[in-house]
């Protein structure tokens, strides 16, 4: 019984939720201005093809992901730097791309091979952003 | 007990079951209404206009052979009918799959011993719109071969393959997060039952492997090239997963 109560709740726990990845070396701290500009930028970000969130301004934001609104409420700025860099460690099946990996991709587009989607500064400024999400 | 059965029996469904057959969902169902009507009426479907030369070009004689596709094939409407709802399907004389305009290359080269034109080009897509419509209506219905389906079973895979800088697979769009919006766009459950279709962000028809180029470049992977084997066996399991589906050829869509 208590094994069966144990595993449960191991199967329940979300996998390594609440692991969080330090700022880089050599990076220096986030623009939140900056960041706004890369969410909303559908080249660059592709954030709101999938995600609504705070913008009025912009027509036509996905619903394939959660509401990017409270996001700095609901994750730390460590915890938004993994789901951002590479949101695979904690859930292989998810759509939401690794925005800093470029091990293991397959039939990459020749302009963008071992190029990440966004670079570390870029990251940054997102994660700068996010944070002030609060709700 | 038979309770507790009956719920372990439930519990062990697979939870992704595939997109039953109630379900399926033409692209046409999630349209506005203006562009439903467009493609219901002739006299406004762009497509039409394809349809209409590729009329033409099934009784010019073209080649060396001086032979029109109507001089073997006669009227396109009792030789063709049916016959685009049941490509890609396998060539004999080379034991590859083709697809419906790899079938009528082959036509060109081997009956009219002619340069076939180039995928893509207009009267390639005009007689392939042409020979399409020759089955508007009717349900797809895939070979029953075992060698389509080992093609069937590849193109799967390739489906389910993740690919491309953003690492996105066709599965997870098309089977998990169909009916939901991408940006503005509603996202359909990828049933190939219109193509040739007029795109209204084209301008103009395309086929099937033109919108797959599309989506490839979209998640940011090197599309294979027009013809490719990957593309007719991604389009095997496509219309074998939309058997049943009746063909709109020429659909619009946005």
């Amino acid at each position: 019984m208590i094994r069966a109560v144990l595993l449960a709740l191991i199967l329940a726990a979300p996998a390594r939720a609440e692991e969080a990845l330090p700022r880089p070396a050599g990076i220096a701290p986030g623009d939140p201005a900056r960041g706004r500009v890369i969410v909303a930028d559908r080249q660059r970000g592709l954030c709101l093809l999938c995600h609504a969130g705070p913008f009025p301004e912009e027509r036509f934001q996905g619903n394939l992901a959660p509401n990017l609104a409270g996001a700095g409420s609901r994750w730390t700025e460590g915890q938004l730097r993994l789901r951002l860099v590479d949101g695979r460690r904690l859930n292989p099946a998810t759509i939401m791309p690794s925005y800093g990996r470029t091990e293991g991709l397959h039939h990459v587009g020749r302009v963008w091979q071992g190029r990440t989607i966004l670079g570390p500064q870029e990251i940054e400024d997102v994660v700068a952003y996010l944070t002030t999400l609060k709700e | 007990m038979r309770r507790a059965l009956a719920a372990l029996l439930l519990l062990a469904l697979p939870a992704a079951a595939p997109v039953g057959a109630e379900e399926r969902r033409s692209g046409f169902a999630d349209m506005t209404p203006a562009t439903q009507a467009m493609q219901r009426d002739d006299a406004a479907n762009p497509g039409m206009l394809w349809a209409l030369e590729g009329e033409a070009l099934w009784l010019a004689p073209v080649g060396r052979a001086a032979k029109a596709c109507a001089a073997c094939h006669g009227d396109a409407a009792a030789s063709m009918r049916g016959v685009a709802a049941r490509y890609p399907a396998m060539d004999d004389a080379t034991g590859q799959a083709v697809d419906l305009a790899g079938r009528i290359a082959l036509c060109q080269v081997r009956h009219q011993q002619a340069d076939p034109a180039p995928r893509e080009s207009q009267p390639a897509l005009a007689l392939a719109a042409y020979v399409g419509l020759q089955s508007r209506g009717l349900p797809i219905t895939p070979a029953e071969d075992s060698r389509m389906a080992t093609l069937r079973a590849a193109g799967e895979a390739l489906y389910r393959e993740r690919r491309g800088q953003l690492d996105l697979s066709c599965a997870q769009c098309h089977d998990d997060n169909a009916g939901r919006r991408l940006a503005g766009s509603v996202i359909p459950q990828g049933h190939p039952t219109g193509y040739p279709i007029y795109r209204l962000e084209w301008q103009a028809v395309g086929s099937l492997q033109r919108r797959l180029r599309g989506c490839m470049t979209g998640v940011r992977s090197e599309p294979y090239a027009y013809g490719a084997p990957e593309y007719i066996a991604i389009e095997a399991f496509l219309m074998g997963r939309a058997a049943g589906m009746a063909v709109e050829t020429p659909a619009v869509r946005p």
